[in-house]
């Protein structure tokens, strides 16, 4: 056995092949190949990185959610579902960070601001800050069930908070002037090949997604089992203790 | 009605009077609301006042720092509000016994509320006498209405988030990150309302009862929430 | 061309802080996996 086959499979070796050649296709229509926008300049070129990564970032949030749920459902409650709600937030809080930072650098360029107080983009850092929480409250320890049982219901509590957010946001800003954008106009005019390549970048984010989370998935499967049998040595150390004494 | 249900039903509410009447005796006994939880507000707004160091800025931003120094004092009493259940394994041996999660969640939100309402009072009351803050009649309709349905929220929020983090290791630190991204429609919401209770900035009152929709609105999800997920965070 | 430090900063970071993450995953999975029998998982 080969060590490097830890959590990898024939499909997922072959998904990382088509993910590397996938990225790298990319960054060459991304950087070299596509044309400059209209409105934009060369700033757009930022686009095909931010918006995969963000659209992916909700998606993975979704995908926590859902698993959340069929965890907390009698039927269909398995600790696998926690795990994939489990990595499916990781690889989702990276992807949201990794998006505000080419979010606001991308921001930078077109309003002339890293930030602005939009809705969007408030309940984006949010969501952020949530989901670190939430990986923190997994990290609380105690037992498999109570780690499941409590990120679980904090996910379905999550996706009760960002609505309320997003509107609340949304709802304060309607009242208060926006502060005006300046610099260059924000709308994108997309010709074929602009389409074509944010269609890549979508759909390489999401084999990416997938590749990440099937080995974060498995690899916290490894380290639960790993827990256990640390507490069955453990026990067996202390009842092979109590037999030497009473002997 | 079976009677069944009417045993649960009245269970759940004896339950909540029960808990709630002990967290405020514990509470009158200890006196840590009176003696450590009070003055720690009074300073954050004295504090604010050094940090802004003008009159203007201060009465313009009166009403924000009641609601900030108002979480803040949340975050210290959910934590104390948990720790007095959970030090001598008190909250499992009510789940034990067989109590309603929903009722243990009533009971606390209920003690807890009675106390933020304490807290706000006086948090408004320092605001008019440290910042200048001015308050009408109208105003204070809006304002009292405003305070009770954002303690309301902010109780329920807070009974909740502290009894998921309750008897982990470390919830001290972990608490407020989980509770303050939560309760910002709180803060938005019951800083504006308190805006045109006070007139800052010529806000008039009628433009603050908008914002107690979404308090409201807060206050009942979270209630409702809390009550019905408590129990299975509780279980073991 | 001033945005180019800007643009190439976004597709390093991108693909940079995968990489990284990816790499630390696959570390910390082959440590644990080294205790774990090989019929244990379900995936292979």
């Amino acid at each position: 056995m080969s060590k490097d086959q830890a959590t990898s499979t024939p499909f997922t070796k072959g998904l990382g092949f088509f993910v590397l050649l996938g990225m790298l296709l990319l960054i060459i229509l991304g950087i070299f190949v596509s044309p400059a926008d209209v409105n934009q300049g060369e700033s757009v070129r930022i686009m095909y990185a931010h918006v995969p990564g963000a659209w992916l970032a909700y998606l993975a949030f979704i995908v926590t959610a859902v698993s959340s749920a069929a965890y907390l459902w009698k039927r269909t409650r398995s600790l696998t579902w926690d795990r994939i709600a489990g990595a499916s937030a990781e690889v989702g809080v990276l992807f949201m960070g990794i998006s505000l930072v080419t979010g606001s650098l991308w921001g930078r360029l077109t309003w002339g601001t890293y930030w602005t107080w939009d809705a969007r983009l408030t309940t984006t850092a949010f969501l952020f800050v949530t989901y670190i929480g939430y990986l923190a409250v997994r990290g609380l320890g105690g037992t498999h069930q109570q780690r499941a049982r409590r990120s679980a219901v904090l996910a379905l509590l999550a996706v009760l908070e960002i609505p309320l957010v997003h509107f609340s946001v949304e709802f304060w800003n309607t009242l208060h002037q926006k502060a005006s954008v300046a610099g260059r106009g924000t709308n994108v005019e997309m010709n074929g090949l602009m389409l074509f390549t944010l269609f890549l970048g979508v759909v390489v984010f999401t084999l990416m997604y997938v590749w990440l989370v099937l080995h974060r998935q498995r690899s916290l499967m490894l380290e639960d089992m790993l827990d256990d049998s640390g507490l069955d040595n453990a026990l067996n150390e202390r009842r092979a203790e109590a037999t030497r004494v009473g002997n | 009605m079976t009677s069944q249900q009417r045993l649960t039903g009245t269970t759940v509410i004896g339950t909540a009077r029960l808990i709630a009447a002990k967290d405020l005796r514990v509470e009158l006994r200890s006196r840590v609301l009176l003696n450590q939880v009070l003055p720690f507000a009074l300073i954050v707004m004295v504090m604010f006042a050094f940090a802004l160091d003008s009159d203007a800025v201060l009465e313009r931003v009166a009403p924000g720092l009641v609601w900030l120094a108002a979480l803040f004092s949340t975050l210290i009493m959910v934590s104390r509000s948990f720790a007095v259940e959970t030090a001598d394994g008190a909250l499992d041996q009510l789940r034990s016994a067989g109590v309603p999660a929903m009722g243990i969640f009533i009971g606390k939100m209920m003690a807890l509320m009675a106390q933020l309402v304490v807290l706000v009072t006086l948090l408004i009351i320092a605001a008019i006498v440290l910042y200048r803050a001015e308050l009408s009649w109208s105003g204070s309709v809006l304002l009292v209405t405003t305070g009770l349905t954002a303690t309301c929220g902010l109780a329920a929020v807070g009974t909740l988030y502290g009894g998921l983090a309750a008897g982990a290791k470390g919830r001290e630190t972990l608490l407020p990150l989980l509770l303050l991204p939560v309760v910002a429609p709180v803060l938005i919401g019951a800083t504006r309302a308190t805006e045109s209770a006070f007139g800052t900035r010529g806000v008039s009152t009628s433009q603050g009862w908008p914002w107690l929709g979404l308090l409201a609105v807060f206050a009942v999800l979270f209630s409702v929430s809390g009550a019905v997920a408590l129990g299975p965070l509780l279980d073991d | 061309m001033d945005d180019l430090g800007f643009i190439v900063a976004s597709y390093v970071i991108t693909f940079g802080s995968v990489a990284l993450y990816a790499r630390g995953m696959m570390r910390r999975a082959r440590k644990a996996a080294r205790d774990i029998p090989r019929e244990k998982r379900p995936w292979l």
